[in-house]
């Protein structure tokens, strides 16, 4: 009890409120319609968001150093020296976290309501949506690495199910086991790293962890090892360059599953464990460089990639893809907050973005439906065009979405996006800063190509359909227009240093500051960033703000000023083109590298060693027993002359024996 | 006066003439009958080597045999009927005592 609020009671009710949610639609919602199951759905998370603000609320009255809170409720198990307890834990971290997802969730639960409208099987879809949301929030309060786990594997499992949840395709189902594959890989490395952590230090607990590496000096194999390892963890759940592969093929997915676990909170897990590891992470710079360099490389590799796909929801994917290799640049050069605040403005705007790709899909279906064409695919953007007069809602709040993910000022990915570019410049590295600002020129190009040849121009169809368009109902613009505004100010709750003229300060820092206060005395990295030259910072803002200009104008002239210069280009560079239209050809890459051989390997165990080997030696003995009973059949014929024969033989024989001796 | 040495050759050669029918002879009386020589032949031998050395225990353990053969043929007269009634003759030639060979595998 902390001035009568009691804390565990409502920290534990914001895991439990969706898996009640999961239970009571996957158990009883196919006997009720869309409506109940939805409205019971959204009910259980916004329940969750209510109670995380609840606390969040009475958490102001906290002085800062008293802001980490961890509650025991029962002993999960116990073996050796290992017992793990069910924990949770409240600190700025995990309590943005839980805020930022189950709100995200909310908006989204009440979205699919209309969006899922007309699915038969909508009690499953509300179950896996609660579930997803159960196993989350678990990840983000869970005080220990074992309880982060069940987490971290429960977003995987929903994950799966909902990138599958249209399985009777058989494409979709090979997607969502492409994702649950590659995310194993990924998870065998954050389950080898808790085996060396626990190995080393005999504590799974956050804090035993922390204070266990106390001991060991920066650049230790131990942390460097342990760090790395993890990093695989989070290459896997967080799409990073190995392991990005699966993200883009997840968009096979209802489009709510895709603004909610592949675009605002699954993807951030692994940026979460990273902040929530940042003491081991800061003790290793080889680590943390290797983050930084994967993140940045994947933000410029995916945003090539980005330019020229086609389908609206597969340029949104690449697209979180490179906007996640931002947040680990920001974790590598040490930035936490920084790349944590990413994730927050993030999780808006590409949740705005996906939702209202949703509204888009959604509507062009509709169209579609209306006049029984049902082999144009309502995905394709070169199918779209001249949106804008017929979903102006959805047109205005995916807008906003595009601006701020493109980083024009004042909407939030300006401010975030930009404080990461800052930060490792501050902290002197060069070429991923100038990594980054490509990629940011890049991301204003495909965001603008997007939303120019989805909502501008004239409509790509016949022009009868156009009067078929009609915007979607209030349960799905609400939620982007309540998205739209979050993404267009939550930027100033993290206001750099050199545009706060009101000396307000940069709320988000402050407010996360006591959880990596810990990291902050080891970390070397962003010290030069806190209070670096205000004028320089300035003028990379400019700059970042002019390459995101200079991206917007070359997608204008392209998709709106000359129509055939973009094909023109292509036809110019038609190697260049092949390459990122076929994503670099890296999943046929990871086809010859990887999966054939492992199914040859498959291949040759199961034709060889399992058919050849222990089915021979297995069948062999089975025929052994056959054989000899079938030769000794003959010696139990029944017929009593013959027993008798042998009788007597048999006497001879012995009696020779007795006397010959 | 006999001496053991004609009693034992006797022993055999009823001994012998008892397994030769047995092992020959396809009726299945005739079997039974060849098998009580077996036994006589080895009733005589304990009966001889029982007045060879003096004792009597030879001469009764005869008399015992022989009422265990009373029994024993009983039983096999028995047999031989219920053989008779099931299988219609007294021959061993057609007998099978297996019903029939079982099916070759699968």
């Amino acid at each position: 009890m902390h001035d009568g609020f009691h804390y565990a009671l409502a920290l534990a009710l914001i895991p439990l409120l969706p898996l009640l949610g999961a239970l009571l639609n996957g158990l009883l919602g196919r006997y009720t319609n869309v409506k109940v199951a939805g409205a019971l759905a959204t009910a259980a998370i916004a329940g969750s968001f209510v109670t995380a603000l609840l606390i969040f609320l009475q958490f102001q009255n906290l002085p800062a150093d008293a802001r980490s809170l961890s509650f025991t409720y029962a002993s999960w198990f116990h073996s050796g020296s290992l017992a793990v307890d069910w924990t949770l834990l409240l600190d700025p971290l995990s309590l943005l976290y839980a805020l930022f997802v189950s709100g995200v969730a909310t908006l989204i639960h009440l979205y699919s309501i209309g969006y899922m409208g007309q699915e038969p099987d909508f009690a499953r879809y509300f179950a896996y949506l609660n579930l997803f949301c159960f196993a989350m929030l678990m990840l983000v309060l869970g005080g220990n690495y074992l309880v982060m786990f069940l987490g971290w594997e429960g977003v995987g499992l929903c994950s799966y199910l909902l990138i599958g949840f249209w399985f009777q395709d058989p494409a979709k189902a090979s997607a969502g086991k492409k994702a649950f594959v590659v995310n194993r890989i990924g998870d065998f490395g954050f389950l080898l790293g808790l085996f060396l952590l626990f190995s080393q230090l005999g504590s799974l607990d956050f804090g035993g962890v922390t204070e266990g590496l106390k001991s060991f000096p920066v650049g230790h194999w131990l942390p460097t090892a342990a760090a790395l390892l993890l990093f695989v963890g989070a290459t896997g759940k967080s799409a990073q360059i190995p392991l990005y592969v699966w993200l883009p093929d997840a968009m096979a997915g209802p489009t709510p599953v895709s603004a909610l676990i592949h675009a605002a909170t699954m993807v951030t897990a692994g940026l979460y464990m990273i902040a929530r590891s940042h003491v081991l992470f800061s003790l290793a710079p080889a680590a943390l460089l290797t983050v930084a360099v994967v993140g940045a490389a994947t933000a410029l590799f995916a945003a090539t990639i980005g330019l020229v796909q086609t389908d609206i929801k597969k340029v949104l994917a690449y697209s979180t893809v490179s906007q996640l290799g931002y947040m680990f640049l920001a974790m590598g050069v040490g930035a936490y907050t920084a790349g944590l605040f990413h994730v927050v403005t993030h999780a808006f705007f590409k949740a705005l973005l996906f939702l209202g790709a949703g509204a888009v899909i959604h509507a062009m279906h509709h169209v579609y439906h209306q006049v029984h064409d049902h082999h144009r695919d309502p995905q394709d953007m070169r199918n779209m065009g001249g949106l804008r007069r017929h979903l102006p809602v959805t047109y205005w709040t995916f807008w906003v979405g595009t601006v701020a993910i493109a980083g024009f000022p004042p909407f939030a990915g300006f401010f975030s996006k930009d404080e990461i570019l800052w930060k490792t410049f501050a902290g002197g590295h060069w070429a991923l800063w100038a990594t980054g600002l490509l990629a940011a020129g890049l991301t204003s190009f495909y965001m603008f190509r997007l939303l120019f040849l989805t909502f501008h121009g004239r409509y790509r169809g016949p022009e009868a359909e156009a009067a078929h368009f009609h915007e979607n109902p209030l349960v799905m613009t609400l939620p982007l227009l309540i998205l739209a505004g979050l993404a267009a100010i939550a930027g100033f709750w993290g206001l750099p240093h050199f545009l706060d003229f009101a000396h307000v300060g940069n709320r988000f820092a402050e407010f996360l500051a006591p959880v990596f206060h810990q990291g902050s005395d080891l970390a070397l990295l962003h010290a030069t960033a806190e209070h670096g030259n205000a004028g320089l910072e300035a003028l990379l803002a400019a700059l970042s703000i002019g390459v995101a200009a200079l991206g917007l104008l070359e997608a204008r002239r392209l998709y709106l000023g000359q129509p055939g210069l973009a094909a023109a280009r292509a036809k110019r560079h038609p190697g260049l083109h092949r390459r990122l239209l076929n994503k670099w050809y890296v999943d046929e890459i990871y086809e010859a590298l990887v999966v054939r051989p492992i199914a040859g390997l498959c291949d040759f165990c199961y034709k060889q060693v399992d058919g050849l080997v222990v089915e021979g030696v297995v069948n062999g003995l089975g025929r052994l027993c056959e054989r000899a009973g079938a030769g000794l059949r003959p010696l139990q014929s029944g017929r009593l002359p013959q027993y008798l024969t042998a009788m007597a033989l048999g006497l001879v024989a012995l009696l020779l024996v007795v006397f010959t001796r | 006066m006999p001496e053991l040495n004609h009693y034992l050759l006797l022993s055999v050669l009823l001994f012998g003439l008892g397994l030769t029918g047995v092992l020959v002879r396809r009726n299945v009386l005739i079997v039974l009958m060849c098998i009580e020589l077996m036994l006589n032949s080895a009733n005589l031998l304990l009966v001889a080597f029982s007045r060879q050395g003096g004792g009597l225990d030879g001469q009764a353990f005869a008399f015992f045999s022989m009422t265990v053969a009373a029994a024993e043929v009983a039983l096999g007269l028995a047999i031989v009927v219920l053989l008779y009634r099931w299988h219609g003759s007294t021959s061993l030639e057609h007998l099978r005592l297996v019903p029939s060979q079982p099916e070759e595998g699968r």
